[in-house]
């Protein structure tokens, strides 16, 4: 669904590569030519990337769950379609990004493994609870919505394949937007109860759905090498504002609160937000927000239990190419 | 406030439909609850697109089965508001997902008999079961194609895969004959040239299990008791909870749009 701004700062190791060849490097970004897979690239630039793609792709698969714990509950049938279609929507993100990580020499296994074992991140805002179908209509209007602030950028990334890749993403995750804003109007159309359904959905996402552009510029500390290499074109907080403000008539036109008391609109139209709760974002990327463990443990428990099946399919390949290969020498 | 049961006028027709209606979407749901927990993300996708599938069929069928009525049910009505009695599904699509060898030996089992059914269908005499045949044939091919390549990859896998999908064969054994029977509601329909005689079906039907459970190293079981009571609406237990999960929005919040 989206990548967060969580990377922490690399070791600069450029050093040690050979600085006409980073040189060359850099001339062909500042000319926005496309980095690909076999051409040179510093050690940190293809580390810097393997780390975002792969979190993108981690918060693709993770970011089934909350989504996918309405499937079975949609309260149409045209609903149940729509969210399933989108669901494997979002698995197909994550397979796409996955392909577009192994380009830079990793491959799906280790990232996995990396993701099982608590040591690569997903997006914070997976790890809060889906309780109502209001949730679900949320999830697209102001998780996708802000996921595609972050990506559409993206699709001019340095890297060709990240680049590619996120054009089709992009589009994906627009329909995904509006479907998200037509359950909620829908919503808001409906009863008194629809209503506030609607509204308390959207007081309990607000907050970490701004989270999710990350910390605020002032404390964040891998943007300079991101923005330099053209893989990161605007800073969180812009981002974050470019949001709030598209936001803010949408949920005018739903008849909609946004839960910001202090929120005003300044002399450019811009809207101010109030101060966010940054110690909720530290504790739920620590491992403590009301669903970590609950995602991981799902997502442990579907990779452990089907290991069986990944090995079958190993050792019945491997039994046809040695039968093949018996066969050819007959 | 809960919102009462609708109430169905099953003519055969009707009834005809509602019974394949519910078979798609009680198997549907069921892989759908797959999407996010399967053993690699390639069938998170593919199990999600063959529920999908189903979802639609059951839609279209639905949808027919109300405007035969005319009585102002609706896909939804027919969806939500029948409670276990009224559903009409095989009871071998209403069966626990278990292990992924149970999931695909359902599939399979279910898919070879559908694909065989859907094609025959093709010339149903009723232009709107046709039609809905046409479009169904295509996927339950490309369904049998899934489950058949994972009954010989689990069976001729590891010993352990093997084993799992002897299991599951032997388990769900049992709910295939439902399959083949028909009432004589359906005789009619059979004679009229609107529903083909699925016991038609079973010889081969029995050559595709046979062909592919052969090359997976595995055996179909000699037992020929059959379970039975989907059609008549007397199911296993299982189908209760899904039910109670799948209709649990329109139980608790009645008569909205949403």
């Amino acid at each position: 669904m989206y990548t967060q701004a969580l990377n922490t700062a690399e070791t600069d190791e450029r050093g040690l590569e050979d600085a006409a060849k980073a040189a060359q490097f850099q001339a062909r970004i500042d000319a926005e030519e496309r980095i690909e897979p076999n051409d040179w690239m510093p050690a940190a630039y293809r580390k810097t990337l393997i780390r975002q793609i792969s979190q993108h792709a981690h918060s693709e698969i993770v970011g089934m769950l909350p989504e996918g714990n309405w499937i079975t509950r949609a309260p149409t049938l045209r609903r149940k379609a729509a969210l399933l279609a989108k669901v494997q929507d979002e698995c197909g993100h994550g397979l796409y990004l996955y392909a577009a990580a192994e380009t830079l020499g990793t491959s799906r296994e280790e990232l996995v493994d990396a993701m099982l074992a608590g040591k690569a991140k997903y997006s914070s805002i997976f790890n809060y609870p889906t309780l109502t179908w209001a949730d679900i209509g949320t999830i697209g209007w102001l998780v996708d919505g802000a996921a595609i602030m972050n990506q559409i950028p993206l699709c001019r990334c340095s890297y060709g394949p990240y680049a590619r890749a996120m054009i089709r993403v992009c589009k994906e995750e627009s329909f995904h937007q509006r479907q998200g804003y037509e359950i909620m109007l829908t919503l808001c159309r409906g009863s008194d109860e629809q209503k506030a359904m609607a509204q308390d959905a959207l007081n309990r996402w607000w907050w970490p759905v701004l989270m999710m552009f990350g910390p605020p510029d002032a404390t964040s500390q891998h943007s300079d090498t991101s923005t330099k290499w053209k893989i990161k074109r605007f800073s969180n907080d812009e981002l974050r504002q470019k949001f709030v403000d598209a936001t803010v008539p949408q949920a005018e036109y739903l008849g909609l609160t946004i839960p910001d008391p202090g929120m005003t609109q300044d002399a450019d139209g811009h809207w101010r937000y109030s101060e966010i709760d940054w110690r909720e974002f530290k504790q739920v990327l620590a491992g403590n927000g009301p669903c970590n463990r609950d995602r991981m443990a799902a997502r442990r428990k579907a990779h452990e239990e089907g290991a069986w099946v990944r090995e079958a399919a190993a050792a019945y390949a491997a039994k046809r190419a040695h039968r093949q290969t018996a066969q050819a020498a007959e | 406030m809960v919102t009462a049961n609708i109430q169905v006028s099953e003519t055969p027709l009707v009834l005809y439909a509602l019974r394949r209606a519910d078979d798609a979407l009680i198997l549907g749901h069921r892989l759908s609850e797959w999407c996010g927990h399967a053993p690699m993300l390639e069938e998170d996708m593919a199990l999600s697109n063959i529920a999908l599938d189903l979802i639609g069929q059951a839609r279209e069928l639905y949808s027919y089965a109300a405007r035969v009525e005319g009585g102002g049910n609706d896909e939804d009505k027919l969806a939500y508001l029948r409670d276990v009695r009224q559903y009409r599904n095989l009871l071998l699509v209403e069966q626990p997902n278990g292990d992924f060898a149970q999931t695909l030996v359902r599939q399979f089992f279910y898919s070879a008999f559908a694909d065989l059914y859907w094609r025959a269908m093709v010339t149903s005499r009723d232009t709107t079961l046709a039609a809905i045949a046409a479009k169904s044939e295509k996927e339950s091919a490309y369904h049998l194609r899934h489950s058949s390549e994972w009954i010989i990859r689990l069976g001729d896998g590891t010993d352990e895969s093997h084993q799992r999908a002897q299991a599951a064969i032997d388990h769900l054994w049992a709910f295939t004959g439902e399959m083949f029977a028909v009432d004589d509601g359906e005789r009619a329909l059979i004679h009229a040239g609107i529903a083909i005689d699925p016991g038609a079906l079973r010889g081969r039907w029995l050559t595709t299990l046979s062909d592919v459970v052969g090359e997976a190293t595995l055996n179909l079981p000699q037992a020929d008791w059959m379970q039975q009571g989907g059609r008549a609406g007397r199911h296993s237990e299982h189908l209760g909870h899904l039910l109670s999960e799948l209709q649990s929005m329109q139980r608790t919040f009645p008569g909205q749009t949403w």
